[in-house]
């Protein structure tokens, strides 16, 4: 039996005392109600949050003692030798970034101009939703995707591809953060360009572009500490490689690949590594989505006029 | 919006009334804006013909094994390399079960959240708390898969699956029976479970705090506790845009790749038992691909992503479609 | 709205001392500053959003030397019209015009007139002061060249076209020692005046102020004003108003706009002391608006 969703008013009759103390009582089931739901809800937030804790905890200590200046640079070590590093996946990844970045960036900022200033335009509604769709596809089906149409007919593995498969992924993350930190810039800027003579690809660049910069590089950390850590679409793409190669038609090695296959091999020397590379990986992540908090907050803080 | 008018902006007499031309000062037209609007508008079209291209370059990929096998393909639970025979229903069973199973831990935890950040939560814990929650989202795949491995699983066989199994008893129903390895259709639902989390909240949380002032007032109003409040005119009002971030979680749950491929044992059976491995059309790509050597493994496993993409592909345009009815109506 | 009709407390301020111009004001000979040549004319002028017209075929004239003020309630197309003036109007989606708007005797709405151009003759300045956050409060006065990409001026050019600009918008004393601090520094009043330096840089023949102190406290208001009095030697200003008293104090004729149309346009004094339509007797007595 549920508590009724609103009070009755006590009735001027016969039965006003009897009533009255009937909606006492349930008055004071329903405030019950009420605090233990309010329970409830702080306990879902922990729970929720407790994961994160454990995960960051475990990260810290299996991690934090394989991390050294070694880890950075060197090759990993055979089987069975302890020491080595993933120099050659941290520079793997940095490469594929770089490529993703490339792509992912120019395409996704032009495309967010497109959306702010065509904003009824039916191309614009129909690139946001489709952005939204793109956004929610599975990352493996990139990695399929750039396999077929790159690697297959090119005929091996490579970094380039590996690039592409990211930056693609990058496209619709970047387009809806480059539309909205643009529509956060007062259509008062624009006019008073425009008045003042700008033409309007000066006016979007150099006036409304410049004043969402913060906030678009932002968003672009964002996608990159995103798809810095995608495996999935790697391998079919980079594929990974045991040695150092910084060269695009080559495979390369990536992070996230490298921590994949030492977190599945018997060894616990490649677990150490393993838990090493994800604390790298985490702390990146960390680094940026706590950067892009403070950007955002000190926006919408200080931006009073 | 008549196009026209707003061409008129950038050069041509908005009226053609007086053709007569000007000269002097004040003539000339920018060929830059018309540059710049034609170049932001070929980056905004990137973005459908890429969607149309990754549809397409994926049927492609599949289409030998489609052809070859046909609908039998999704029915069949034969994967034998040897033979170059092969079926997808074990992993089509998988995706389903455990994205399924990890929306129902998932959803009562998130929409909790998801209420307690919009309702109840103190001004100065709802950022920091929003903040670890969506943090969540922000962690790789492939670093839950370790996690999963060395500190999930041993919990999950020493702990949990006992627990379930020996204390509540339920080792004689077809759910719960059969040894407790760690690698399971059980490990992949937790954790597809915590990483379907911060979606399902975030989108509850953005359409609950969509839902308009005066909803809460007309409640508050008859002498609705809080919770009364939230449970007859906040959620019911947001009903349809939770149902929407429900059914992206699902999407995100459907093709996680890394992390499942790491914790559900990598197995081609149908089993009842949460116990028991399995496999999911994501993690038989991620697991398989480097092996195979045939055409007809490779464009089987291809095919495997074909259907993902379909089945994901839907999924997210009916999810979208209800958020953005809501936050329509919102605002 | 702070009430400026109350008694002002400087009375030694030139314009306070013309609260009333005479109607002879607009005659060469009596007016405090010469009335030029006719500087922007327009003819059978309607603007629309949309199927809305919210301009109706409006005919009037503005010339060198004169400050117009637009007066009317709310709603009643005096900005659009202003908007119309410099081609802002067509910036909204959905928005055109009819009609012809000439400057200089040239149609700035004729086929091939770039409304960039007519833009970079006309100064504007808007309700809301729009100081550039990027930029400093140098390089927001200087901005008006930025944007034209062909001649830009030479540095030591553009410090001094900087520091004119500033002293004829009356800020130079103020900001002359932090012309590189951020202009979002600035107090409101500053901004708007400013933005008005902003717009003297490129020395336009024509300024049109959009209800410029809408946004200003009373003491700012009054800066404002005093520069758009001083400013009417030397640029044609059109002011867009729904404070009369504003009107009465700056300008020396007043236009007042009713449901779009245009109903009378005279002299400052004349309009307010013997108008001849009974809608803006109406108006100026209080009885609507």
């Amino acid at each position: 039996m549920s508590a009724p969703a609103t009070v009755r008013p006590p009735r001027a009759s016969g039965t006003q005392r009897a009533a009255a103390q009937r909606t006492a009582r349930s008055l004071g089931r329903r405030r019950a109600v009420n605090v233990i739901m309010l329970g409830v809800m702080y306990v879902a937030a922990l729970v929720a949050v407790l994961p994160l804790i454990f995960i960051l905890w475990h990260l810290a200590r299996e991690g934090a003692s394989s991390i050294s200046l070694d880890f950075f640079t060197k090759m990993p070590k055979p089987v069975g030798e302890a020491g080595g590093g993933m120099g050659n996946a941290i520079a793997g990844t940095l490469v594929l970034l770089g490529i993703a970045s490339a792509i992912g960036l120019p395409i996704g900022i032009g495309a967010g101009l497109y959306l702010a200033e065509q904003r009824t335009a039916r191309l614009a509604t129909a690139v946001r939703f489709l952005s939204d769709v793109l956004n929610g596809l599975p990352s493996i089906v990139m990695g399929i995707f750039a396999w077929q149409f790159l690697v297959r007919p090119i005929g091996h593995f490579s970094a380039a591809a590996g690039g592409i498969a990211l930056g693609a992924m990058m496209i619709p993350l970047v387009t809806r953060t480059t539309e909205e930190m643009i529509r956060l810039v007062p259509v008062s800027l624009r006019e008073a360009a425009l008045a003042l003579g700008y033409t309007r690809w000066r006016t979007s660049l150099s006036i409304v572009l410049r004043t969402a910069l913060p906030g678009i590089v932002t968003g672009a950390l964002v996608a990159v500490a995103r798809i810095a850590g995608e495996t999935a679409p790697l391998l079919f793409t980079a594929f990974g490689n045991q040695f150092w190669s910084l060269s695009l038609d080559q495979p390369v090695s990536a992070l996230p690949l490298q921590i994949f296959s030492y977190a599945i091999s018997p060894y616990d020397e490649w677990h150490r590594l393993a838990w090493a590379g994800a604390l790298v990986l985490i702390a990146l992540v960390l680094i940026i989505s706590l950067i892009s908090r403070l950007v955002t907050r000190s926006r919408l803080g200080g931006g009073g006029d | 919006m008549s196009q026209p008018s707003h061409d008129a902006a950038i050069g041509a007499a908005p009226h053609g009334a007086a053709p007569a031309a000007v000269e002097g000062a004040i003539a000339g037209a920018s060929i830059g804006d018309r540059i710049y609007r034609v170049v932001t508008t070929a980056f905004a079209w990137v973005v459908p013909l890429l969607l149309g291209l990754i549809a397409l370059e994926v049927v492609l990929a599949a289409w030998p094994a489609f052809r070859t096998f046909g609908v039998g393909f999704l029915t069949s639970s034969e994967w034998d390399e040897v033979r170059g025979v092969f079926g997808a229903a074990p992993m089509i069973y998988g995706t389903v079960v455990s994205s399924v199973l990890a929306l129902v831990l998932a959803t009562p935890l998130a929409l909790g959240v998801a209420i307690f950040l919009s309702e109840f939560a103190p001004s100065w814990l709802r950022q920091p708390v929003a903040f670890l929650v969506d943090l969540l989202a922000a962690i790789p795949s492939v670093v839950y898969g370790l996690w999963g491995i060395f500190v999930l699983l041993p919990v999950l066989r020493e702990k949990v699956m006992p627990f379930l199994a020996t204390t509540l008893g339920l080792a004689h129903t077809p759910f719960f029976s059969g040894p407790a390895y760690g690698p399971s259709m059980l490990a992949a639902a937790v954790i597809l479970a915590i990483m379907v989390l911060p979606y399902i909240s975030a989108v509850s949380r953005e359409v609950l705090m969509a839902v308009p002032r005066s909803q809460r007032e007309a409640a508050m109003a008859l002498g609705a506790t809080k919770w009364e409040m939230i449970r007859d005119a906040v959620v019911p009002y947001a009903r349809s845009g939770i149902v929407g971030g429900i059914i992206l979680g699902l999407g995100r749950a459907l093709g996680e790749t890394m992390a499942v491929t790491m914790l559900i044992g990598n197995r081609h059976e149908i089993s009842s038992s949460l116990f028991a491995p399995g496999y999911t059309l994501a993690s038989v790509i991620a697991n398989e691909f480097a092996e195979a050597t045939s055409e007809a493994h490779t464009s089987a496993l291809m095919a495997c992503g074909a259907v993902l993409l379909a089945v994901t592909l839907a999924v997210n345009v009916i999810a979208r479609w209800l958020v953005w009815q809501v936050s329509r109506e919102g605002k | 709205m702070t009430d400026l009709a109350s008694p002002r407390p400087t009375p030694q301020r030139p314009y306070v001392a013309v609260p009333v111009a005479t109607p002879a004001a607009v005659s060469p000979n009596a007016a405090p500053v010469t009335v030029g040549a006719e500087r922007i004319a327009v003819h059978h002028l309607d603007a629309f959003y949309g199927a809305t017209r919210s301009v109706r075929d409006v005919n009037i004239a503005f010339h060198d030397g004169t400050v117009t003020a637009i007066i009317g309630p709310s709603g009643c197309g005096k900005s659009t019209l202003l908007r119309c003036l410099n081609r802002m109007h067509e910036t909204i989606p959905g928005a055109r015009t009819e009609g012809e708007v000439l400057l200089d005797g040239h149609d700035i709405y004729a086929r091939g007139a770039n409304p960039i151009q007519v833009r970079r003759r006309i100064g504007m300045v808007f309700q809301r002061p729009t100081p550039f956050p990027t930029m400093s409060i140098r390089d927001n006065v200087a901005a008006g060249f930025k944007g034209l990409g062909g001649d830009v001026p030479s540095r030591r050019e553009l410090d001094e076209i900087v520091e004119r600009s500033l002293q004829r918008a009356a800020l130079w004393d103020e900001v002359k020692d932090r012309l590189k601090d951020s202009a979002i520094g600035l107090s409101g009043g500053q901004q708007q005046r400013l933005c008005i330096a902003r717009a003297l840089a490129t020395n336009p023949r024509v300024l049109l102020l959009d209800e410029p102190t809408a946004s200003l406290d009373p003491i700012s208001t009054q800066r404002v004003e005093e520069l758009v009095y001083e400013l009417r030697g030397s640029v044609t200003v059109v002011i867009v108003t729904h404070n009369m008293q504003q009107a009465a104090r700056v300008s020396n004729r007043t236009a007042f706009m009713l449901a779009g149309e245009l109903v009378e346009v005279a002299p400052t004094s004349a309009l307010f002391t013997t108008p001849k339509d009974p809608r803006t007797e109406a108006y100026i007595t209080g009885r609507f608006g």
